[in-house]
C-alpha cells in the first residue's frame, strides 16, 4: 500500500465514519429516552436513500403509501379516543397530521413531476415522506407497551425491523441504487483529491451534531428530553409527557436516519436491507464510545469507519468479522475497569 | 394443601390458594406429563411425513429456545447469537464426520457422530467461556448488542473459511446410528430429537429447583441481594450462558445429521433473532414455553409461506412482513407469552416444595465467645466529592449484644451501614470483622465470614415462595453444583437446606406463609422474611437496616423477643433504627450520629438524657 491508497482509504473511512457517528447518536438518544434498542434505525437510512432514488427516477416512492397507511392507523386509534373524549381540537390536530398531511404529499405527486424538481427539493420531499414515519411507528408499536420490560421492547423492535425490511424489498425490489452526487466538485489539496460529496457528508454530519448539541444544551425541549432520559417519572411530574418525549425522540431518530441515507446514497450502493448492517455498525460505534458519551461515540464511529475501509483493502472477505470483533477488546477493557454490579429490572 | 380457614383471624392477608378437595383442583402433574409423552411417542406412527418433519424442526428449535428460556427468561441475559452456537455444533460434526482428509492430528476423531458430539460440546463450552468472559460483564441492555456482534462474526467465519466449504457448505454427513440402528429417516431421528429435548427440559426444570437454580433465578432483579447472601453472580451468569450454548450445539449436531449437509444460512443473525422470538412468544420464564414458542413460530411461518402467496398472488415475501406484524401484535396482547394462557386451559394441580422434617440439621458455625469484639470500625471516613458523609467514625459490636445506630435523617447512618457491610469502601479508616480487615472486600466474601444483613428497601424475589427466598440465605451452607442438581443427585443436601429455611421461617413466625409468593406479603412481613433469610446463613453478626419499619405493635413485640433470644444465644446484632420505643427497650448500647459524626455513645438511659442528642433530635433549647 502506498500513501496515495492510504489517503484514499482514510477519506473513505472518515466519510462512512461520519454516518456511523450520526446513527450512534440517534441510537443512544432513543435508548436513553424510551429504553428501546432501536434496531430499525438502519431501515430509515435505506428508506431515505431509496425514496430519494425513486423520486429521481420520476416515480412515486412506495414509502408514500406506507406513510398513508401508518397515518390512517394512527388517526383511527387516536381519533377514536379523541372522539370518545369529545376533544374536538385534538381530533383536528390528529386528523391533520396523520391524514391531511400524507394526502397533501400525495396530491403534490399528482400535481407535479418530482423527477424534474431540483435536487434540494427532492431531498426535502424524501425527508418529508420518511421522517414522519418515526413518530407514527412509535405511536403504533411502542406507546402501548411503553412500560414493558426492555426485553419486550427489544423484541418488538426486532419484529419491526423484520417487517420494515420485508416492506423494503416489496417497495424497492432487490436491486441496489446509487443516486447522483450533490456536487461534482473536486478539490486538490497538495496531492490529495477530495470529492465534493465527501465534504457534503462530513460537513453535514458535523453541522447536525453541532445543532443537536445546541438543541440538547440550550432549548427547553432538548433539556426536557435529557431529563426524561435521566428520570422518566421525574420528568413526567414536571409536566413533560413521556408520550411526547417518545414521539419527539423517534422523530429525531427518523430524521437522522433518513438524512444519513440521503447523504450516503451517492457514495455507496444502497439495497433494501443495507440499513441493518449500517445501523449495527452505529451500535458498535456507540458501544466503543462507552454507550453514554456522545463525543466518544463519535470518535468510536470514526474508528469503525476507518477500520472498515482499511480492512476491506487488506482482507475484504473478513471485513465484517474484523469490524464486529473489534467490539471485543473494547468490552474487555470496559469489564476490567468497572466492578459494580448493576441491578436489572 | 393448607386449609386457609384455619388461619388466625388477626392475619389480614387474603387466602390465595384454592380450597383443596372440594372443587376440581387440576390434573396431577405426573398424569399430564405421561399424556404428553404418549402423544409425542405416537406422533411419528400416526402422522404423515410432512408433519413429522415439522415436528422434527420444532424439536430442534425448541432445544435452542430452551437454552434461551434459561438465559433470557430466567437469567435476564438476552442473546441474539445462539444460532452461531448451533452452527458450531453442526460444523464440528460436519467437518469430523464428512471430511475425506482430516489433518493427522485430528484423524482419531473422524468418522463417529457420537465422538463428534462430545468434541462439539467441548468446543462449544470453550468458545462460550471465552465469549462469555468477554461479553457477559457488559452492563445491562448493551449485552444483546454484544451478542449480535459475536453472532455475526461467527456467521461470517462459517461463510469465509475454506475448510468449512464457504457458502456452499459441507455435504456427505452420515446419519447417526445407535447400536447398529441407522437413523436415516425423519420418523427415526424424530425419537432422538425429542429424547434430547425432553431430557433438556427436565434437567433444566430440576436445575431451577435447586440451590444453583435459586442463585440463577436471583440474577433477574436480585443481584445485590444474592451477592450479599454469598452467591457468585458472575459465575451463575456464566453457568447459564454455557448451558444455553450447549443446548444450541446439541441442536446443531442433530440438525447436521438430519439434513446430512450444512451451510452457513441457518446460523445467521436472523435465525438467532427467530430463536429469541420463540423463547419470548412461548413465555420467556417457562421451560415448556420453549416448545410452545418453537411450535407457534414454526407452524406460523409454514402457514404464512403456504397461504399468503395464494392470497396476494405470486410475488412472495409477504410472509416476513405479516410475520413481523403478528409478533408485534402477540407481544402487545400477551406480554408474558402464550404458555401462561395455555396452562390455564389444562389446569395442573399446584405443587409446593416438600419440607422434609427428618432431614439432618446443617452443621453450624462455632459461635464466638460472649464479649468478643465481632465488628469494629476504626476512624472510618467516607467522602463523596466535597461531602463528608462519615467522618472519623468509631464503633464496635460484641458477641451477645445489640448495638443501635441512631440519628436524625441525613446523619449518615446508611452510608455507615454500607461501609460496615462491604457494599461501599471507606475513603480512609478500617473495618475489622473478627479481627480481619474487610474494607474493600466483595460482599459475598464477607457473607462467607459470618456476617449477614437485611436491606432498608426490601430486596426479595417477589415471584418466588417465602421458603425459596429464605433458602437463598443458606446458599453458602450447601455445595450442590449444576450437574448433580440437573440430575437430582443432590437431593439429600437440598432437603437439609430446605429444612433449615423452614426452621428459620418458623423461628420468625412466618410459618403459615411458607409457600406463598414472597411478593404477596405485607411490607412488615417482608422485613421479617429478610431476617429469616439472614439467619439461614448461620451468621455470628446480624446487620439490620430499620427492621421495625412498617411493623404493627404486636409484630414489633415479637421481633423484639426474637432479637433478645438471638442475643442470648451469643449473636452480635447491629440495628439502624428510627423507632425509639423499640430501640430503647431492647438494645444494650446506642451510638448516635449527626452530620456524619458520632455525637454520643452509651447505655439507652444515658442517651435519652444526653443534651447533645436532645439538641440533635429536638433542636436547641433557647
Amino acid at each position: 500500500m502506498d500513501l496515495q491508497i492510504a489517503i484514499l482509504l482514510g477519506q473513505d473511512g472518515i466519510t462512512t465514519g461520519a454516518i456511523y457517528a450520526l446513527l450512534a447518536l440517534a441510537l443512544v438518544l432513543v435508548f436513553a429516552v424510551t429504553r428501546v434498542i432501536f434496531i430499525p434505525q438502519g431501515e430509515f437510512v435505506a428508506f431515505g436513500a431509496l425514496t430519494l432514488a425513486s423520486l429521481q427516477g420520476g416515480n412515486t416512492p412506495a414509502t408514500l403509501w406506507l406513510l398513508l397507511g401508518c397515518g390512517v392507523a394512527v388517526a383511527a386509534v387516536d381519533g377514536l379516543a379523541a372522539v370518545r373524549r369529545g376533544d374536538a381540537r385534538r381530533l383536528v390536530s390528529i386528523l391533520g397530521w396523520n391524514l391531511a398531511y400524507p394526502l397533501a404529499l400525495a396530491a403534490l405527486f399528482y400535481a407535479s413531476q418530482p423527477g424534474a424538481m431540483p435536487m434540494l427539493l427532492q431531498i426535502l420531499v424524501a425527508l418529508a415522506i420518511v421522517v414522519p414515519l418515526g413518530p407514527m411507528i412509535y405511536r403504533l408499536a411502542f406507546q402501548p407497551i411503553a412500560e414493558a420490560p426492555v426485553l419486550i421492547l427489544l423484541i418488538v423492535s426486532v419484529a419491526l425491523h423484520v417487517t420494515l425490511v420485508g416492506l423494503g424489498l416489496l417497495f424497492f425490489g432487490a436491486e441496489g441504487t446509487r443516486t447522483p452526487a450533490f456536487s461534482d466538485a473536486q478539490f486538490e489539496l497538495g496531492s490529495i483529491m477530495i470529492s465534493g460529496q465527501q465534504l457534503w457528508v462530513v460537513g453535514t454530519s458535523a453541522l447536525l451534531i453541532a445543532v443537536l448539541y445546541l438543541f440538547f444544551g440550550r432549548t427547553i425541549y432538548g433539556k426536557a428530553l435529557r431529563a426524561t432520559a435521566i428520570n422518566r417519572n421525574g420528568a413526567r411530574l414536571m409536566g413533560f409527557s413521556p408520550v411526547f418525549a417518545g414521539k419527539l425522540t423517534f422523530l429525531l431518530a427518523a430524521f437522522i436516519g433518513a438524512l444519513s441515507g440521503v447523504l450516503i446514497a451517492p457514495v455507496t450502493t444502497i439495497y433494501y436491507d443495507t440499513g441493518f448492517l449500517i445501523g449495527l455498525k452505529g451500535f458498535v460505534a456507540a458501544i466503543i464510545g462507552g454507550l453514554a458519551s456522545y463525543p466518544l461515540a463519535a470518535a468510536g464511529a470514526l474508528t469503525v469507519g476507518l477500520l472498515e475501509s482499511f480492512s476491506s483493502f487488506w482482507a475484504s472477505a473478513y471485513k465484517e468479522v474484523i469490524v464486529f470483533t473489534l467490539i471485543i477488546p473494547v468490552l474487555l477493557w470496559q469489564s476490567l475497569t468497572s466492578h459494580h454490579i448493576d441491578e436489572e429490572e | 394443601m393448607s386449609k386457609p380457614d384455619s388461619r388466625p383471624a388477626s392475619i389480614a392477608l387474603p387466602a390465595t390458594e384454592p380450597v383443596a378437595g372440594r372443587r376440581f383442583a387440576g390434573f396431577a402433574p405426573a398424569h399430564v406429563l405421561v399424556a404428553f409423552l404418549l402423544l409425542v411417542s405416537l406422533a411419528p406412527v400416526v402422522l404423515p411425513e410432512f408433519y413429522v418433519t415439522l415436528l422434527n424442526y420444532i424439536g430442534l428449535y425448541a432445544l435452542v429456545a430452551l437454552g434461551l428460556v434459561l438465559l433470557t427468561g430466567v437469567g435476564g441475559l438476552t442473546s441474539f447469537g445462539q444460532a452461531a452456537f448451533v452452527g458450531l455444533g453442526a460444523y464440528t460434526t460436519g467437518v469430523l464426520t464428512a471430511s475425506p482428509d482430516l489433518p493427522g492430528w485430528l484423524a482419531w476423531a473422524g468418522g463417529s457422530p457420537w465422538l463428534a458430539l462430545v468434541i462439539g460440546l467441548l468446543l462449544t463450552a470453550l468458545v462460550a467461556l471465552l465469549v462469555g468472559s468477554l461479553t457477559l460483564r457488559l452492563s445491562g441492555h448493551f449485552l444483546p448488542l454484544g451478542t449480535i456482534a459475536w453472532g455475526i462474526s461467527l456467521y461470517f467465519l462459517f461463510g469465509t473459511m475454506e475448510t468449512l466449504g464457504g457458502h456452499t457448505g459441507l455435504t456427505g454427513i452420515p446419519s447417526i446410528s445407535i447400536f447398529g440402528w441407522e437413523l436415516d429417516e425423519g420418523r427415526e431421528i424424530f425419537y432422538l430429537i425429542w429424547v434430547f429435548l425432553l431430557a433438556a427440559v427436565l434437567t433444566t426444570r430440576n436445575l431451577l429447583d435447586s440451590r444453583e437454580g435459586r442463585a440463577i433465578r436471583a440474577l433477574k432483579g436480585g443481584m445485590v441481594m444474592a451477592e450479599a447472601m454469598g452467591v457468585n453472580t458472575s459465575r451463575s451468569r456464566m453457568v447459564i450462558f454455557v448451558i444455553a450454548a450447549l443446548h444450541a450445539a446439541a441442536s446443531g449436531w442433530l440438525y447436521a445429521h438430519m439434513q446430512r449437509f450444512v451451510n452457513p444460512t441457518p446460523f445467521g443473525l436472523h435465525i438467532g433473532i427467530e430463536y429469541l422470538f420463540m423463547a419470548v412468544v412461548g413465555g420467556a420464564g417457562q421451560v415448556w414455553g420453549a416448545i410452545v414458542g418453537a411450535g407457534i413460530i414454526t407452524v406460523m411461518k409454514q402457514w404464512l409461506q403456504d397461504w399468503l402467496p395464494k392470497l396476494f398472488g405470486a410475488s412472495g415475501n409477504f410472509e416476513v412482513i405479516v410475520f413481523g406484524l403478528m409478533m408485534v401484535v402477540i407481544l402487545h396482547r400477551a406480554r408474558d407469552g402464550v404458555w401462561p394462557l395455555l396452562a390455564k386451559l389444562v389446569p395442573v394441580r399446584g405443587q409446593h416444595i416438600e419440607v422434609d422434617a427428618t432431614a439432618a440439621a446443617l452443621p453450624r458455625r462455632e459461635m464466638p465467645a460472649r464479649g468478643e469484639r465481632i465488628l469494629e470500625a476504626r476512624k472510618v471516613t467516607r467522602k463523596f466529592g466535597g461531602l463528608v458523609a462519615n467522618n472519623d467514625m468509631n464503633l464496635h459490636v460484641e458477641a451477645g449484644e445489640i448495638l443501635a445506630l441512631i440519628g436524625p435523617n441525613g446523619a449518615g447512618k446508611s452510608t455507615m451501614f454500607n461501609q460496615l457491610s462491604g457494599v461501599d469502601t471507606p475513603t480512609s479508616g478500617e473495618v475489622l470483622f473478627r479481627g480481619k480487615s474487610i474494607a474493600g472486600h466483595a460482599s459475598r466474601e464477607i457473607a462467607g465470614l459470618g456476617m449477614s444483613r437485611t436491606f432498608q428497601h426490601v430486596k426479595l424475589l417477589p415471584k418466588m415462595s417465602v421458603l425459596e427466598n429464605v433458602a437463598i440465605g443458606a446458599h453458602l451452607r450447601g455445595s450442590g453444583s449444576v450437574v448433580p442438581a440437573a440430575w437430582r443427585l443432590e437431593r439429600g443436601e437440598e432437603a437439609r437446606l430446605i429444612a433449615e429455611a423452614a426452621h428459620q421461617i418458623k423461628r420468625v413466625g412466618l410459618e403459615e406463609y411458607m409457600h406463598e409468593e414472597a411478593g404477596s406479603l405485607a411490607l412488615g412481613q417482608q422485613r421479617i422474611l429478610e431476617i429469616a433469610r439472614a439467619l439461614a446463613s448461620d451468621p455470628c453478626l446480624l446487620l439490620l437496616d430499620e427492621p421495625a419499619a412498617g411493623l404493627r405493635f404486636k409484630e414489633k413485640e415479637a421481633l423484639g423477643e426474637l432479637l433478645s433470644k438471638l442475643r442470648s444465644e451469643g449473636m452480635a446484632i447491629l440495628l439502624v433504627e428510627h423507632d425509639m420505643d423499640f430501640v430503647m427497650g431492647l438494645v444494650d448500647r446506642v451510638v448516635v450520629m449527626e452530620f456524619g459524626q458520632k455525637i454520643a455513645e452509651g447505655l439507652p438511659e444515658e442517651i435519652q438524657k444526653n443534651p447533645a442528642v436532645l439538641e440533635a433530635y429536638l433542636g436547641g433549647v433557647e
